[in-house]
């Protein structure tokens, strides 16, 4: 508790040490693996790079950590200009993918290897500290090899943040645990960073993850940042298809622009007419994607539910329904051939509507994004999801 | 050591706890396993290596009786014959220490940074790197040796250059001295040095240098405190390969050095070929044996290496 009062203290003095990352272009070779990156991460917040593997969260965090030189731009911590600066010069820590603990050293030699090397006053005291906040306390003299693969985990997180840095970054810290491990540890994570207030970069490529822990989310692709801001507007608002089907589920469907209307834009699709608000609308040609998330769409059988408030997609079939518990997902073909996917919470009594069923889909128009009609619509689709163990990296 | 002591660990925890009786004997006949195959092993270290040294030990308190035939010696029990043995051959002994430990020490500093080269630098020459330390051992250890012998030579080039630059003065000879003793064990011994530092450095994860350098260690200080203690296991195994075999050695000693040079591997070979004296040349093997034996006892108690992991 002292230590977290202490780090709090702390975050507020360095209150203008932002990291700042301008414009920062890394080659390896002629492959660009970074690609002209921009992002400011405020003090003490809680900032995730999202994005699947081999998109450049690795190498972006390097150069921040000071283990790789960027071939372009610079990167700032608060007024202090870090771009080609040693990695020991910097404060800065990282919690490595492989934790990279030392393994003839024990755990508190471990964790005192930062502060020895500054010359810090009070090593023991500090050292306890940290291994009481990530609840390893009893396991000072142990080495490394003899801990499990969470502990290790813990220890790494313990070994950066004793030093108090100006930023920590994360990367995919807990890539290497089992499912339910990884849900306790985000939780951790999460409340250590609260009880010490550093600012934390946490590089994932699990959005799920990104989207509980963090104040902000950055997400990557392709080495360039798709879109940027807290879990909830890049949710509701994704500004890419990339985004709209990276971050959970989306049904993206062609459509034209026919008019505005007050704040609404009026819209052509595959026959049928709907409505969105202009405020919502990403992509200045009449040619959009307009996206709806699977669990805003109501379902019904053909003729019933009529309301001219919503907007509405007529003659569809079920061609697939999923009963999961918490909700049905179904799959409707539509006359156009395409197939959208719904989300139906179990709140009803009406059952589960059998494959062949007629079906008509309603929703909000205010559930509504519309995104540049010239982006792929299949961007970012995450392939079976959860099925297969995602690669580390 | 760790190993072993990890081995009896578990055995003790698995033994703890009766089994129920008929898990038992299934259970012994299964622990009788590990020591039958390890029976040819023993059998060869019995007839190669333990029979040797009884007899060597045997040997050495054996007396001529008088008059008999030479190479004819009787068991005396005349353990007078190592404070002999020691009276007369101090320096010898002295000597096979000292060079030995300046050749050990020499080939440190030299194998350190080309095993560091080879495992972190090379790349894709690594490999070749490795044959080139290995290639020496194509051609005969001896013919080695005399190879040195010429480059130490006289009128040489090493010779020339260096009293060229006034290191040695005019009448100063490489050759036939203790430095040439020393240079030339030295060279012998580099690949058993070079390779286990190599082999322990190529395991030591480079990400690990990296996170002391996250953790603010300047390179040195990563090469101190990360670098070198995870690479002790490849130092200790080089230096014991190193230093016993060059406390032993009496080629380089022979072919490099003069009589002033004299190591108890030179007596012994005297003793043994040319001389005939048996007894004397044991109790000076098996004191050399002895001694080194208490000298890598203390070395790797101080090394700990059973610290390391
Ligand atoms: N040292 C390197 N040399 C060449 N290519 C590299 C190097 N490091 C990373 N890359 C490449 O850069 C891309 C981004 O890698 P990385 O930043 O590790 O991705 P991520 O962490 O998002 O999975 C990958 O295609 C990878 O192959
Ligand atoms: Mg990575």
């Amino acid at each position: 508790m002292s230590r977290a009062s202490k780090g709090t203290a702390q975050g507020q003095v360095d209150g203008g040490r932002d990291l700042r990352i301008g414009n920062v272009t890394k080659r390896f070779g002629s492959f660009v693996a970074v690609d002209d990156l921009s992002l400011t991460v405020p003090s003490g917040s809680f900032f995730a790079l999202l994005g699947p593997s081999g998109c450049g969260k690795t190498t972006t965090l390097r150069m921040v950590a000071g283990l790789e030189e960027p071939s372009e731009g610079s990167i700032l911590i608060g007024d202090q200009d870090v771009t080609f600066a040693k990695p020991y010069r910097r404060p800065v820590n990282t919690v490595f993918q492989s934790y990279a603990l030392f393994p003839h050293l024990d755990i508190f030699e471990n964790v005192a290897f930062g502060l020895r090397r500054r010359g810090s006053k009070e090593v023991k005291k500090q050292v306890d500290d940290a291994l009481e906040l990530v609840e390893l306390g009893g396991f000072a003299k142990r080495k490394p090899a003899q801990l499990s693969g969470g502990q290790q985990q813990r220890v790494a997180l313990a070994r950066a943040i004793v030093n108090n840095p100006a930023v920590l970054l994360l990367d995919e810290p807990l890539g290497a645990l089992d499912l339910k491990l990884r849900r306790q540890m985000q939780i951790e994570l999460k409340r250590i960073q609260t009880e010490v207030g550093l600012t934390f970069v946490h590089v994932t490529h699990d959005q799920e993850e990104a989207m509980t822990m963090a104040d902000t989310i950055a997400v990557m692709n392709n080495g360039r940042i798709e879109q940027l801001g807290n879990p909830e507007e890049l949710y509701e608002s994704p500004t890419t298809t990339f985004v709209a089907n990276f971050l959970g589920q989306s049904n993206l469907i062609r459509s034209s622009v026919t008019g505005t209307s007050g704040t609404d834009v009026q819209l052509e699709v595959h026959g049928g007419r709907l409505a969105m608000p202009q405020s919502r609308r990403n992509g200045a040609t009449d040619d959009l994607l307009i996206g709806v998330r699977p669990e805003k769409i109501r379902i019904s059988p053909t003729g019933q539910d009529a309301n001219a408030e919503q907007n509405e997609l007529l003659g569809g079939v079920v061609t697939d329904a999923s009963f999961t518990g918490v909700s049905t997902q179904y799959l409707v073909r539509m006359p156009w051939g395409q197939e959208l996917m719904v989300f139906a919470q179990n709140v009803g009594v009406g059952g589960v509507l059998a494959p062949g069923t007629q079906v008509d889909l309603r929703w909000d128009p205010a559930h509504t994004f519309a995104l540049d009609g010239s982006l792929d619509a299949g961007a970012g689709v995450q392939r079976d999801e959860g099925a297969t163990p995602v690669p580390v990296g | 050591m760790t190993v072993a002591a990890g081995i009896g660990l578990g055995e003790r925890q698995a033994g703890a706890g009766a089994p129920p009786p008929a898990v038992t004997e299934r259970r012994s006949r299964r622990k009788l396993t590990p020591y039958l195959l390890l029976v040819p092993g023993m059998a060869w270290l019995a007839i190669f290596f333990i029979a040797p040294i009884v007899t060597l030990l045997s040997t050495s308190t054996q007396t001529r009786p008088e008059g008999a035939e030479i190479g004819v010696f009787t068991q005396t029990f005349r353990f007078a014959n190592y404070l002999d043995a020691l009276e007369g051959y101090g320096p010898e002994f002295g000597r096979s220490f000292l060079y030995a430990l300046l050749a050990t020490v020499l080939a440190l500093a030299i194998s350190y940074p080309l095993a560091y080269a080879i495992a972190f630098k090379a790349g894709r020459w690594r490999n070749l790197l490795l044959v080139l330390v290995v290639a020496p051992f194509f051609v005969s250890f001896l013919l080695r040796t005399v190879a040195w012998k010429q480059i130490l030579a006289d009128d040489a080039w090493v010779a020339d250059l260096l009293r060229a630059l006034s290191v040695i003065g005019p009448q100063t000879h490489i050759i036939n001295s203790a430095p040439a003793v020393v240079i030339g064990i030295t060279y012998n011994f580099l690949p058993f040095m070079i390779l286990p530092i190599y082999a322990s450095l190529e395991r030591v994860d480079p990400r690990l240098m990296e996170a002391a350098g996250d953790l603010y260690s300047s390179a040195l200080t990563t090469f101190r405190k990360v670098t070198i203690p995870l690479s002790m296991p490849g130092i200790v195994a080089g230096t014991l390969l190193t230093f016993i075999p060059a406390a032993g050695d009496y080629v380089n000693s022979a072919l490099l050095g003069n009589k002033d040079t004299t190591m108890v591997g030179n007596v012994i070979d005297s003793r043994f070929l040319r001389v005939v004296d048996y007894p004397t040349a044991a109790v000076l093997s098996v004191t050399l044996m002895a001694s080194i034996l208490v000298l890598v006892g203390f070395y790797i108690r101080r090394a700990g290496t059973e610290e390391l992991v």
